[in-house]
């Protein structure tokens, strides 16, 4: 590699540090909300990926486990630079949570015991309850409306109610749904082709 | 086990079995830091609003916290490098193999059941939540005498219909208005601040 290569590299890594880093400090709630962050940055500005290559990252980051933030920047610093350019993006991403909780979980120890913090939580428990319903209205929406999601989610909910089964083994036991119903519909299709 | 060594592999489990964004890491999470007794149930709905209103995802809002709790800033590192690492690896590995990846059979097969799996693993944290914050532990269990319980059935109610009816409102004008009609309400019924 020549020299001016290299530079060009190492310039690179420290813009995907500073992009990912500035990402990820002015997105709240993460994963999606990032998305139109990074096309505006990743895609117009630097013109790193293109804008379908933002929807493919989208659909890895779902079927991969770990939060979107972390998979879209772990890929598109890949892409834009190797091992070391997904290692800067993630780090960049995750810096700015990492000191605003730190600080923050300082600060919440001192207040928690005064009584206007306390009556302020338990205002703002009802509220989360809510935003907690709406992501769930919203998920639902978006899943594929087929007689085996229904199973699925009845499944793992009643599992997880009225059961004690570690969580875990209700994930691996819904993936193994999916991939048997999928496979067998796929076998359905090919007899039926033939 | 040492702390620090329980943090990152928690963490770390938590990362690698949480498939799509946002509260999708809000069941797994639950069930461990209460099985470790490492948060209440209250604590944690706290925590999902101070998530809400700070930037960064949920997931490494959380792990940061529960670390910093725990174990001060190296807690925190742990607990964060363990939920970034499956990702981070996983990763890697696919943008490899990416082509392959995308039509993988297997892959595709097994979303088919993790996309409903999260959905109805919410719906369980939800009503989990709601037990919370309707009926919490201590409080009188005659709720028609439980002003609390009122109070949250209220706020609960309007924040539903503001978020239902005004689809752009930001998560963080929820919170605080929830949290200026807690104070409100907490000092004009003289409610109990330790039952809260």
């Amino acid at each position: 590699m020549s020299k001016t290569d290299q530079n060009s590299k190492l310039r690179r890594i420290f813009t995907l540090f500073t992009t990912f880093f500035r990402i990820g400090a002015f997105t709240f709630g993460g994963g999606y909300a990032m998305i139109p962050l990074i096309q505006r940055d990743v895609v117009e500005k630097h013109k790193w990926i293109t804008d379908d290559d933002i929807l493919e990252i989208v659909a890895i980051a779902e079927s991969t486990p770990g939060p979107i933030a972390i998979n879209s920047a772990t890929f598109i610093g890949y892409r834009v630079a190797g091992f070391f350019g997904a290692f800067f993006a993630t780090f960049g991403v995750v810096l700015p949570s990492f000191v605003i909780i730190s600080l923050i979980s300082l600060l919440l120890n001192e207040f928690q015991s005064i009584t206007a913090v306390r009556y302020a939580f338990f205002g703002i428990r009802a509220g989360v309850l809510a935003l907690l319903l709406k992501a769930l209205v919203g998920m639902y929406r978006k899943c594929p409306k087929k007689i085996v999601s229904y199973c699925v989610i009845a499944f793992a909910f009643i599992l997880s109610v009225f059961t004690e089964i570690n969580l875990l083994f209700v994930i691996i036991g819904c993936a193994l749904i999916g991939l048997i119903y999928s496979l067998a519909l796929e076998k359905r299709a090919k007899n039926g082709n033939e | 086990m040492p702390l620090l060594l329980d943090l990152f592999l928690t963490f770390f489990k938590i990362g690698a079995f949480t498939f799509g964004g946002g509260y999708a890491m809000l069941p797994l999470f639950q069930a461990e830091t209460l099985a470790k007794g490492w948060a209440g149930e209250a604590e944690i709905i706290n925590f999902i609003a101070v998530s809400e209103s700070t930037p960064g995802p949920f997931a490494i809002n959380m792990s940061t916290y529960i670390g910093m709790e725990k174990s001060g800033l190296l807690g925190a590192l742990c607990a964060t490098l363990g939920v970034v690492l499956p990702s981070f690896i996983v990763i890697l590995i696919v943008a490899r193999i990416f082509e392959k990846f995308k039509s993988n059979r297997i892959v595709r097969g097994c979303m088919a059941g993790l996309k409903p799996a999260v959905i109805g693993l919410i719906a369980s944290a939800v009503i989990s939540v709601g037990l919370t914050v309707f009926c919490p532990k201590g409080a009188s269990l005659d709720i028609f005498k439980n002003e609390a319980f009122y109070i949250s059935l209220f706020i609960f109610a309007l924040m539903t219909f503001l978020i239902f009816r005004f689809k752009k409102l930001h998560p963080i004008l929820i919170i605080c208005l929830s949290a200026v009609i807690g104070i409100a309400a907490g000092y004009l019924f003289a409610i109990p601040p330790l039952s809260v």
